[in-house]
């Protein structure tokens, strides 16, 4: 029990260790503040520039969400089809699979031109990448339904629709949301590809005018708000795990 | 086919199962055909306790999913209340060897996943369903999740939901196997406790000797695979049973025809 309490405190001093390297090295070393900005500055920035860096951040938290949601919208019903389907399994996987292995950041260009510089394009990025665990992680976690409960289900004569939606769906949660967890933190990834490659807004946008511009505590503040967006919708969702199922998480401490 | 035989000379009523020249053969692809019953012959009862006792792989559990329409035999007649098994029935009720809850359910809720795929539901359902619980011992942990439960608590709440929809049979496939032997012996009670008050006719999985001998009316010994009837007799102690039986001459008796059956005593 005393050892759960203070594990919080291992990554603390950790990272407040790093902290305190980097900035002692940038004191020491005289280091030009376009090359490497000490973490000093980077809070300043943070605080001082956070009405700008605020405005900027909700265009990228849209994309990532909106982008991660038409993911689980499409990827969980596609995952049904797949995980109940012989034939749509057979049809459909190793097209998901080479869809996979195309990079993303190839394919924004192309993805750019079909949608314009507004949201979609980012959107469309960020469902592209956010979509495959969905559907993989569902898809395996439909196909691992114990089969003491599938039995269970046919001596008791319930239909394949009970079957599906009391036993087997139920049964793949844990596996979606592992595949939702992933799936997010690459949605927002997503969405800095497409503002990189063409935009004229959110923090990827932010981020690289103010490297263009030198400016380089604002763009590492930037990326610093980037990271705090990603852990954000990563503890979402993990929350929202924790809410809708309890059991998997009791289960396995 | 003296046990066949055996069986047809009771004179009594219509048996409530009849099982005749049961056969099955598993098909693998680029192999032959393994089989795993050989001929079973024998009738259940009604309202009996009938156990399978057979060495572990000889074919049992196998016999016990065909009656309960799990898995199509191979050839043989299979009757239950005067119709052939085809298929799962309503008036059967399974345990398993693992308790098989479903983790996303609360114990009540699991004991009560029978009548929500009959669609029934109500006040009346849910006090059966509770009333089991509270035969169990389980009460308090009605709301409270498998995994908070030790593995005795979830087999008898698996107990509970073979039960809850009052079925005419109930197979039960090694539900103590995975158990601690005083555990064990206290569930053994307990189904006998359970049976005490309901009717229904019931056909137990077992390797266990002393566990076939001390819950039956009758033990069917089942041989090595290929399975055929080794042995079948009816045990004719008293219920209630009590532990202090386990320790009778006539007990002892029947453990050693069962071991005789089975071959592990010459």
């Amino acid at each position: 029990m005393r050892r759960r309490t203070y594990q919080w405190l291992y990554p603390v001093v950790g990272f407040v260790f790093i902290l305190a390297v980097w900035q002692a090295y940038v004191d020491w070393s005289q280091i030009s503040k376009i090359v490497l900005p000490s973490p000093a500055d980077i809070v300043r920035t943070s605080i001082s520039r956070y009405d700008l860096l605020l405005r900027e951040t909700w265009p990228t938290a849209l994309e990532s969400i909106y982008g991660f949601a038409l993911a689980v919208l499409i990827g969980i019903p596609m995952a049904v089809a797949i995980a109940n389907s012989r034939v749509l399994n057979l049809s459909l996987y190793p097209i998901l699979i080479a869809m996979q292995s195309v990079p993303k950041v190839a394919v924004a260009p192309i993805i750019l031109v079909w949608f314009g510089l507004g949201l979609q394009s980012k959107l469309a990025i960020a469902f592209l990448v956010a979509f495959f665990p969905i559907v993989v992680d569902t898809a395996t976690g439909l196909r691992a339904t114990p089969q003491g409960l599938l039995e269970l289900a046919r001596s008791l004569k319930a239909s394949a629709w009970q079957t599906f939606w009391k036993v087997q769906f139920p049964a793949a949660l844990p596996f979606v949301f592992s595949g939702a967890k992933v799936a997010i933190t690459l949605a927002v990834i997503g969405a800095v590809i497409g503002e990189f490659v063409g935009s004229v807004q959110g923090l990827g946008n932010l981020l690289l005018s103010a490297n263009s511009q030198l400016n380089s505590p604002l763009a590492w503040a930037a990326l610093v708000w980037l990271s705090v967006l990603g852990i954000v919708l990563f503890a979402a969702v993990a929350l929202l795990e924790r809410l809708l199922i309890p059991w998997a998480s009791t289960s396995s401490h | 086919m003296a046990a066949a035989s055996r069986g047809q000379s009771q004179s009594a009523p219509e048996p409530f199962g009849t099982f005749r020249h049961v056969r099955k053969l598993f098909e693998l692809p680029g192999r032959p055909d393994v089989v795993a019953i050989e001929d079973i012959s024998f009738d259940l009862p009604d309202g009996k306790l009938v156990s399978l006792l057979g060495p572990s792989g000889c074919g049992k559990t196998t016999f016990l999913k065909i009656v309960g329409g799990l898995i199509p035999a191979s050839g043989g007649i299979i009757q239950i209340g005067g119709t052939e098994v085809r298929e799962p029935h309503e008036d059967f009720g399974m345990a398993f060897q693992q308790p098989n809850l479903m983790p996303w359910r609360t114990v009540l809720s699991n004991v009560l996943f029978p009548m929500e795929i009959r669609r029934e539901s109500g006040q009346s359902v849910r006090r059966r369903a509770q009333e089991l619980l509270n035969l169990v011992g389980l009460t308090e942990f009605e709301n409270a999740y498998p995994s908070q439960l030790s593995g005795g608590m979830q087999q008898r709440a698996a107990l509970c939901r073979a039960l809850v929809h009052e079925p005419k049979l109930l197979l039960m496939d090694e539900p103590f196997g995975a158990l601690d032997e005083l555990t064990r012996m206290e569930m053994q009670d307990l189904l006998l406790e359970i049976r005490s008050r309901t009717e229904a006719t019931t056909m137990l999985v077992t390797h266990s000797i002393a566990e076939a001998v001390y819950l039956s009316d009758i033990v069917v010994v089942f041989s090595k695979r290929p399975a055929v009837v080794a042995d079948f007799f009816e045990v004719g102690l008293p219920y209630p049973r009590t532990t202090a039986m386990r320790y009778s001459p006539e007990f002892t008796a029947l453990e050693h025809r069962a071991g005789r059956a089975l071959g592990i005593i010459r």
